[in-house]
């Protein structure tokens, strides 16, 4: 690349997005601002019990009220409703009970829908659930794992409380264990999360003959479309799907949801069409949850801190069935426990745990986060025990940059990274060396507010996920990702992407790309995505895999573009195509650069077709289809202090900063915001957030007044700086930065909570570390009374 | 039934409401304003903010018929002549916005805190917004947007003058 192209380049530039137009201005189109004629409201009943067995719904009464215009309940539905679908059965023994939409014979969590009422607008619905009579016979509630496990726990399924045991295995971890002059025993706990992203759930369904259009505030309309033809029999081809502006996902987006289904079926069943707009606290209750494990991690090192060895136990709350990937969420951790560091063997084993509370599912990370806590967590435990720096440690232990490719102890080959150069320089942001220094004064002198530093070397795997692989682990789809590139005659550029944007702003960042690979302005591109109908093809947006995958996608789409160009340039130009030099945005004679064709130029002559070489077809369109080789492997340090008042439990954050190496980046503006989202909600889950229940199965959380999604007074402002070290398996060289944060942000929190009350004899602080926890973690380690 | 009367972006509206009606589903099923999102139903994230006579609230919290006699602002009306409001422009340029379901919301309430504290700093800034949750951004370009607002704007808008237009719905 020239200097002068590089000048003009499109990659890397900070654009601001398209998108805000309508976002900064309210023109956006949200799934509960459509309207149509005659459109029906469907609001649902949802069991107030965590287990019973259902006696008698009976919805009589409520369909004579006034505006109402139908009402049903699961047993009305029970031939046609199916099963809702679990895409990834994990292993052949898997138990995979059946979902029904609308429970038919009992209920299994609070908030499950018994029954439904459809009316004129929302507010008849509303009212007319009350007059729905429903008898219960309440079952026992099964809400903690390790009971459920145990023998005579009352079931949540008839087949039993174990859904599937999942193991992997790599070296000899019994001799690395057997005579460890070192060995660490911990359990973790990963609190149950609700993603609460902003935007509410909402579907709106319209049938026209027997084809229906069904809008949904979903990540994912093209598997969203496949899965309601599967589950109702709705032939797909007459189903589409659009995703229009979607508030948010963070993984609870990334379903098939009993509300779709049901909304899906009462269009078809009434002929109108039907909405249903959750409230928050409908969405809390019934929107799947995230996270909830309990992880028994070994960690077996030499004296000198050399990991010998790791063993993770997990049990994984699936919550009352198996959703789209609930059962998937944990594997996806299997492969990141041993992180960035060397160690000579390995086991892992997840229990799946069937309780009567909500499905858990994809929650920003899915795995990677849980994992990543562990042994980050236990690295900051294992240098404690030796009384080593714990940046020190991880140092012995990580992957130098010389040994990369390398194949980890999980079988994963991390193609690239430099955790030398990422942690250099975070500790430069940070002073690291000045904080210790006030830590230790601060010990010294006894100060109530303590100082303490955590640290998290994180890596995650994503960009998923190269097809085959996911065949291997036995997920029910591929991993690939579409592109097309439509040329108009005017020389704008209109790209069809499969992934299904909610807000990271892929308009923008494909724009860019494309700019660059055709050589046309950015103002001249437009990205359309979101409809099945517009992009016929995708596997849509989750696992940070967007750019990875779809923008490589996009790429290949527009090489395309590119080569058919060449072949109508040298046709107009009258000298062979080999004779053509490509140069952004023309092709032009070797040479000879005055004759020359702009892309522009070929897209009209192409409209016209007057005059293209024989055989050669009227059009520059494209398309192309990318699976992706391996997955990516973003990386990076990230260093928080905290302060901590020993007196009242408080945590206040002092500092925090993050260095990420997420490969080339396309657009920093957009990669510094996903950055601090993320680490927004890694805080969030180490200092405020859970998903609480009572001893009956009620969801104690089930509003933003009780479920404490941080504001702006509760986070810091983080100190963000980059490495790049372009991933080597995709041309653009990115590697995912949706999840990062996250991932990283958790465990940094947490270790610094510790480190900070560690000298008191405290080696834990369960999530979320409220004041509360905080000040009980030092009462118990003291010994003193603060019960 | 009740009849009101309430101005919304500067146009007049005469309706008649259930006296339970919120003013959000007001302003968004019987006005048709819908650049004001609901986000949460227990006044936590203010998604719903708008300016009610200049001053922010939380329009799921205030009913329709308590808002009769008044002039309302919404995100879509805080544009001026197709002129951005300095927000608008600063949400943009900071990346103050992702997916955008919080953002009318947010630049309501930063309207309201620059009119009452046109030179903030970052702390009472966040402090400020304590009402309003973003789960995409976490927060910082925010905060940064609304410190470039606020030195670049004169001040919040003003109530919008009321034209003598009525009945346009129902």
């Amino acid at each position: 690349m020239t200097a002068e192209t590089t000048e003009t380049a499109e990659i890397g530039k900070r654009r601001t997005r398209k998108e805000d137009a309508r976002l900064v201005t309210g023109q956006t189109n949200w799934t509960d601002n459509i309207q149509l004629p005659g459109l029906l409201h469907v609001a649902f009943l949802r069991s107030p019990m965590s287990h019973a067995r259902l006696d008698r719904v009976d919805v009589s009464a409520a369909v004579s009220m006034p505006g109402v215009i139908a009402a049903f309940s699961g047993a009305d539905f029970a031939a046609e409703q199916g099963s809702l679908p679990c895409a990834w059965p994990v292993t052949p023994d898997i138990v995979i009970p059946a979902h029904p939409p609308m429970a038919v014979d009992e209920v299994r969590y609070v908030g499950e829908i018994v029954a439904c009422v459809v009316a004129r607008d929302r507010y008849a619905a509303a009212d007319a659930l009350e007059r729905i009579d429903v008898d219960y016979s309440p079952l026992p509630a099964v809400l903690d794992m390790e009971a459920a496990l145990a023998p005579g726990s009352p079931l949540v399924h008839a087949a039993g409380n174990k859904s599937f045991e999942w193991p992997f295995a790599n070296g000899d971890v019994e001799a690395a264990f057997a005579d460890a002059p070192v060995v660490l025993e911990r359990t973790y706990r990963q609190q149950r999360l609700i993603p609460c992203a902003m935007e509410p759930r909402a579907t709106v369904c319209a049938p026209v003959g027997d084809e229906y259009t069904l809008w949904s505030a979903t990540q994912i309309p093209h598997v969203l479309r496949f899965l309601l033809a599967v589950v109702t029999g709705i032939p797909e081809h007459k189903l589409r799907v659009i995703a229009p502006d979607v508030g948010g996902g963070f993984g609870s987006k990334l379903q098939v949801t009993a509300e779709e289904v049901l909304t899906l079926l009462l269009a078809r069943r009434l002929g109108r069409p039907v909405k249903w707009a959750e409230s928050r606290s409908e969405g809390n209750l019934s929107a799947h949850h995230g996270r909830d494990q309990l992880q028994r991690i070994r960690v077996a090192a030499d004296s000198d801190g050399r990991l010998r060895g790791l063993s993770v136990d997990l049990l994984a709350d699936m919550g009352a069935y198996l959703m789209l990937v609930t059962p998937g969420v944990p594997l996806l951790g299997a492969f990141m426990y041993n992180a960035i560091y060397k160690m000579d063997a390995y086991s892992f084993k997840c229990t799946g745990v069937f309780t009567t509370k909500t499905p858990t599912d994809a929650y920003r990370g899915a795995g990677r986060p849980e994992a990543t806590y562990a042994i980050e967590h236990a690295m900051d435990d294992l240098a404690a025990e030796l009384g080593m720096d714990p940046l020190e440690l991880r140092r012995r232990n990580w992957i130098q940059h010389s040994e990369f490719p390398y194949t980890t102890i999980a079988k994963l080959t991390y193609d690239s990274g430099n955790y030398e150069a990422a942690t250099e320089r975070a500790v430069s942001l940070f002073d690291y060396s000045a904080l210790r220094s006030e830590q230790a004064s601060r010990r010294a002198s006894g100060d109530p507010v303590q100082l303490g530093i955590g640290i998290s070397t994180y890596t995650e795997m994503c960009g998923l996920a190269p097809s085959r692989v996911l065949g291997q682990l036995a997920y029910g789809a591929g991993g690939w990702e579409h592109a097309a590139i439509r040329m108009l005659p005017t020389g704008k550029v209109e790209v069809v992407t499969g992934s299904s944007a909610h807000g990271q702003g892929h308009e923008t960042a494909w724009s860019q790309i494309v700019a660059d690979k055709l050589g046309v302005p950015f103002e001249d591109v437009r990205v359309l995505h979101g409809d099945t109908q517009v992009a016929p093809k995708g596997m849509d947006t989750y696992g940070s895999r967007s750019l990875s995958v779809g923008g490589v996608a996009v790429v290949g789409a527009c090489e395309k573009v590119v080569e058919k160009a060449r072949v109508i340039a040298a046709g107009l130009l009258e000298v062979s195509a080999d004779d053509l030099e490509w140069t952004p945005g023309r092709w032009s004679v070797r040479g000879d650069p005055d004759s020359a064709k702009t892309i522009a130029e070929i897209a009209l002559a192409t409209f016209a077709a007057h005059n293209l070489p024989d055989g050669v077809e009227p059009s520059l369109d494209s398309e192309a289809t990318y699976d992706p080789d391996n997955f990516s492997f973003p990386h990076g340090t990230h260093l928080c202090a905290v302060l901590v008042d020993t007196e009242t439990g408080r945590v206040r954050i002092h500092r925090y900063v993050a260095v990420d190496d997420v490969g080339n980046v396309v657009n920093p503006l957009i990669v510094d915001g996903q950055v601090h989202g993320g680490i927004a909600q890694g805080i969030a889950q180490a200092l405020y957030e859970e998903a609480a229940y009572d001893a009956d199965g009620n969801l104690l959380t089930t509003t933003l007044a009780d479920y404490l999604v941080p504001s702006a007074a509760d986070l810091p402002e983080f100190v963000t700086d980059r490495t790049s070290t372009p991933a080597t398996t995709n041309p653009l060289g990115v590697k995912g930065v949706g999840e990062a944060g996250t991932i990283a942000s958790t465990p940094a929190v947490v270790n610094a909570v510790v480190d900070a009350l560690r000298h008191l004899g405290v080696n834990d602080v369960e999530m979320p570390c409220t004041p509360q926890r905080v000040w009980r973690a030092i009462a118990n380690a003291s010994g003193g009374d603060r019960s | 039934m009740t009849k009101i009367s309430i101005t919304v972006d500067g146009v007049r509206y005469d309706d008649e409401v259930e006296p339970r009606m919120l003013l959000v589903h007001y302003l968004r099923e019987v006005a048709g304003r819908t650049g004001t999102p609901i986000g949460c139903d227990t006044t936590n994230c203010g998604a719903c903010t708008v300016l009610l006579d200049g001053f922010s609230v939380k329009s799921c919290s205030v009913l329709a018929v308590q808002a009769s006699g008044s002039s309302v602002t919404t995100i879509q009306g805080l544009a001026e002549n197709g002129e951005w409001h300095p927000l608008q422009q600063a949400f943009h340029e900071e990346h103050a916005l992702q997916c955008g379901y919080c953002t009318p919301g947010m630049i309501m309430a930063a309207a309201d805190l620059l009119r009452d504290n046109p030179n903030p700093t970052e702390e009472q800034v966040r402090e400020g917004l304590e009402g309003n949750l973003c789960r995409c951004t976490g927060y910082q370009n925010i905060v940064r947007a609304v410190m470039r607002a606020a030195s670049s704007a004169p001040s919040a808008p003003s109530a919008p003058s009321v034209p003598s237009v009525s009945g346009v719905t129902s």
